[in-house]
């Protein structure tokens, strides 16, 4: 698209035009006119089967409702719901509207590679809004890629993947991480770390990317320690204790779920007052979700490292967090993965409608290059490896929950999921 | 006796059980189920297996393992540890930074594969590995417990920890073992693809041709002289210890027993679903298998097999019809289970459902009860 078909100003719009208007700039890049189902005959756009008919599509959501990931995931689930009821708004992709079988994961691995292949096989969904673990994703891999069905993934996470049969709306580890290890060293005169992580795939190649990154092209910076604890823990004063001796400028720590509330209660507790900045706390894995249960007030200071933050201040984001507000209550919050969740949808509908097909191969041959100007983190694209060009950002903690935005990138971070030099 | 069939390790009445069950998983599962409900089917009795060995142990012998998990688990990491191998032919894995070892190993910065991977390149090592495994750590516990004499609550939690211990260990080891992730993405078994439709038909048939082999090998325990002395054991220990028998050693050896049936589902399951993960070899996994065994009647190994197969079956249809529900439900069945028959549904055939049949079917009503020593 050229530049003078980019969204100029929302000034003077409504709040609720900007809701209807903001989200329908998407599919008008590849679709300029109205679309309407008769134009598009089922046999044409569908030849392998995939629910289709002549009014609606079905996709399946996969997520976790139940089990330790639920709070986690919910938010997820809520925002592919609210961008399946825009899209269906203003008229469904392909003049076909979106319908939803949604399935519950059980943060069981096994369980998501079951309800994968059922949404597949016995319901032929023509793609799949899902996942959120690691652990999650690899179990569905393979009944993805042996069933040819298409995922859109929101978390961010480790890299070292790349499956014709998966977009990944969120960040790979280099985007999150590099940028925000390199502002705190430039702009705080950070020079050690101290690494620190629940005991799975995620944080260790995070940190593993860190660490190369503070050793090799950090000028005089070094890692004074690295440890990692079982998903669930929650007794940090030993490590806290082994903060203390070693004094280093930041504590780098990616602790996920419940581990996290012990963990910054403890840190309070043992007088490590984040706001003072000594050490700095920087984090990859604390969304404005997971504050709801760490308490505001017990992470106030902290710097985190993501690609969206709810107090994003610009127009798409307003409308998002208006939307999603509107339609699930004024008490929540919107991380930065519910905010990549609310993007499969919305990738999917420009992939199709670019693609004139629903059929999964030509879905993915139409996707590389898809942009979505209308994405509550700003513009994003998608790289040929199947991941998203987004902007890195730090934002950090406040008392009330949320994250003032202190530093964002000045381009778009360019995915790249098997970094040389960091293997 | 009105029965013509009787045989010392099974009576009519038992052998009809056998009949209609290998009725349904052999002829009503195929025929009714499309090709992916007869897998999770599948899925389901390599829980079965479990299911039995913890009647052995559980219903007859009166050990009570809330560790079986452990041995599900080896039997299928020695399964995937195979498969895993044959992914990773050197063609398969050539972008990795190590052709040749399985992919998490190359993302853990492994450069070899360590050397007790080396014998699982070996189909027939592996075979003998998967029983072998358990069979040899259920055989270390059970030294280790039974002849210090620990029993009872304090087995149960001792096992618990070990499921406990174990799992952190393969989570921590994760360039050894996959870690939470668990080995993903196994796709052929000597070159026979296994993710085919045919191939899962071909694994359920499998699957139940080896459950009924476990099945007959757990009637004939039952019905043998280890069997009275295994139940003696359960109910009155000191007297079965005076009376000269070494009771350590029968409890070793059911302990073994119900270890090596876990670990046989455990190498079927992972055939069928096509990958192992830490999440099968847990707390919660262990303790859900004991549930199926309670729910089916922890004194009847025909009914653990139900039981497996009902728990599992409503897992997955509450949760595809109330995904956000389907907990309560599932829990509301357990309760209503324990309180209205603390025998499960064998207890329920044997009290409520047989009595009538028995009435209705006058030519039986004479036969005598010839009801098992339980």
């Amino acid at each position: 698209m050229s530049e003078n078909e980019k969204p100029k100003n929302y000034a003077g719009m409504s709040r609720r035009a900007v809701l209807a208007g903001g989200a329908a700039l998407s599919a008008s890049l590849f679709t300029p006119k109205f679309l309407r189902a008769q134009d598009f005959p089922t046999a044409e756009i569908n030849t392998t089967g995939l629910a289709v008919t002549d009014d609606t599509v079905t996709i399946g959501i996969l997520h976790s409702v139940t089990g330790t990931m639920a709070i986690s995931e919910t938010g997820s689930v809520q925002a592919e719901k609210l961008a399946i009821e825009q899209i269906n708004a203003q008229g469904g992709i392909l003049g076909r509207k979106i319908e939803y079988i949604q399935e519950d994961g059980a943060s069981d691995w096994p369980t998501f590679a079951e309800k994968a292949k059922k949404l597949l096989v016995n319901d032929k969904v023509a793609s799949v809004m899902g996942c959120w673990t690691s652990a999650s994703r690899k179990a569905v891999l393979p009944v993805f890629e042996q069933y040819n069905g298409f995922l859109y993934y929101p978390t961010f996470y480790e890299g070292l993947e790349e499956s014709p049969n998966v977009i990944y709306t969120g960040q790979e580890a280099t985007q999150q991480i590099i940028a925000g290890l390199d502002w705190v060293n430039q702009t705080k005169g950070a020079k050690s770390f101290y690494l620190l992580g629940s005991d799975y795939i995620w944080p260790r190649t995070s940190n593993k990317i860190a660490r190369k990154h503070i050793e090799n092209f950090m000028d005089g910076c070094k890692v004074v320690g690295e440890e990692y604890y079982p998903l669930g823990h929650t007794q940090f004063n030993s490590v806290i204790n082994k903060i203390r001796l070693k004094k280093p400028d930041v504590i780098y720590a990616i602790v996920v779920g419940g581990s996290n509330v012990a963990f910054y209660k403890q840190l309070k507790a043992a007088g490590i007052d984040m706001t003072k900045e000594s050490p700095i706390l920087l984090t990859i894995s604390v969304t404005e979700d997971e504050i709801r249960g760490i308490g505001g007030e017990n992470i106030e200071g902290a710097y985190a490292c993501m690609k969206y933050f709810q107090s994003l201040d610009n127009p798409n984001n307003e409308a998002f967090v208006s939307a999603f507000k509107e339609m699930w209550g004024d008490d929540m919050v919107i991380g930065d993965v519910t905010q990549a969740a609310y993007l499969g949808p919305w990738l999917w509908k420009a992939a199709v409608e670019k693609a004139g097909s629903f059929d999964v191969d030509k879905v993915r041959a139409a996707s590389p290059e898809i942009e979505l100007t209308s994405a509550p983190e700003g513009y994003v694209k998608v790289h040929e490896n199947h991941h998203l060009w987004s902007k890195t950002r730090v934002g950090r903690a406040q008392a009330d929950g949320q994250y003032e935005v202190v530093y964002e990138t000045a381009d778009l971070v360019e995915p790249d999921p098997f970094p040389e030099g960091y293997q | 006796m009105i029965n013509p069939f009787t045989h010392k390790y099974m009576n009519g009445r038992e052998a009809l059980g056998f009949a209609i069950l290998a009725a349904i998983i052999f002829v009503l599962f195929p025929l009714v189920l499309e090709p992916f409900r007869l897998n999770l089917f599948g899925k389901y009795l390599t829980y079965a297996f479990v299911a039995v060995g913890l009647v052995l142990c559980w219903g007859v012998g009166g050990i009570l393992s809330l560790g079986q998990g452990v041995f599900f688990g080896l039997g299928g990491y020695c399964m995937a540890m195979f498969l895993k191998l044959e992914a990773s032919s050197p063609e398969n894995t050539a972008i990795q930074s190590t052709p040749g070892i399985p992919d998490f190993m190359d993302w853990n910065q492994l450069t070899a594969l360590p050397w007790w991977w080396e014998p699982f390149n070996s189909f027939a090592f592996t075979i003998f590995a998967v029983v072998a495994v358990p069979v040899v750590f259920a055989f270390v516990i059970g030294v280790a417990m039974f002849r210090r004499r620990v029993g009872g609550v304090y087995f149960a939690i001792i096992t618990q920890a070990i499921a406990a211990i174990l799992t952190i260990l393969i989570i921590g080891q994760q360039g050894f073992t996959g870690g939470v992730n668990g080995i993903t993405d196994l796709r052929t078994l000597h070159g026979w693809d296994i993710r085919t439709d045919e191939a899962k038909t071909t694994l359920y048939f499998v699957n139940g041709v080896l459950l009924f082999a476990v099945l007959f090998a757990a009637q004939f325990v039952r019905k043998s002289k280890l069997g009275r002395l295994l139940i003696a054991m359960r109910d009155q220990e000191d007297r079965v210890r005076f009376s000269g028998y070494d009771v350590a050693n029968f409890k070793i050896f059911v302990f073994c027993l119900g270890a090596a049936f876990a670990a046989i589902g455990g190498a079927m399951f992972t055939l069928q679903v096509g990958f192992m993960s830490p999440s099968f070899v847990g707390i919660v996994p262990s303790i859900e298998m004991v549930i199926f065994a309670a729910v089916g009647g922890r004194l009847s190994i025909l009914g653990a097999v139900y039981g497996t197969l009902l728990v599992n079956w409503a897992k997955t249809t509450f949760s595809e019809s109330f995904p956000e529900l389907w907990l309560l439900g599932l829990g509301a069945l357990f309760i209503a289970v324990v309180m209205a028959f603390p025998n499960g549904l064998a207890g329920v055939w044997a009290e409520q459902v047989a009595p009538r049949l028995r009435k209705l079917w006058p030519g039986n009503a004479a036969a005598p009860e010839n009801t098992p020593a339980e």
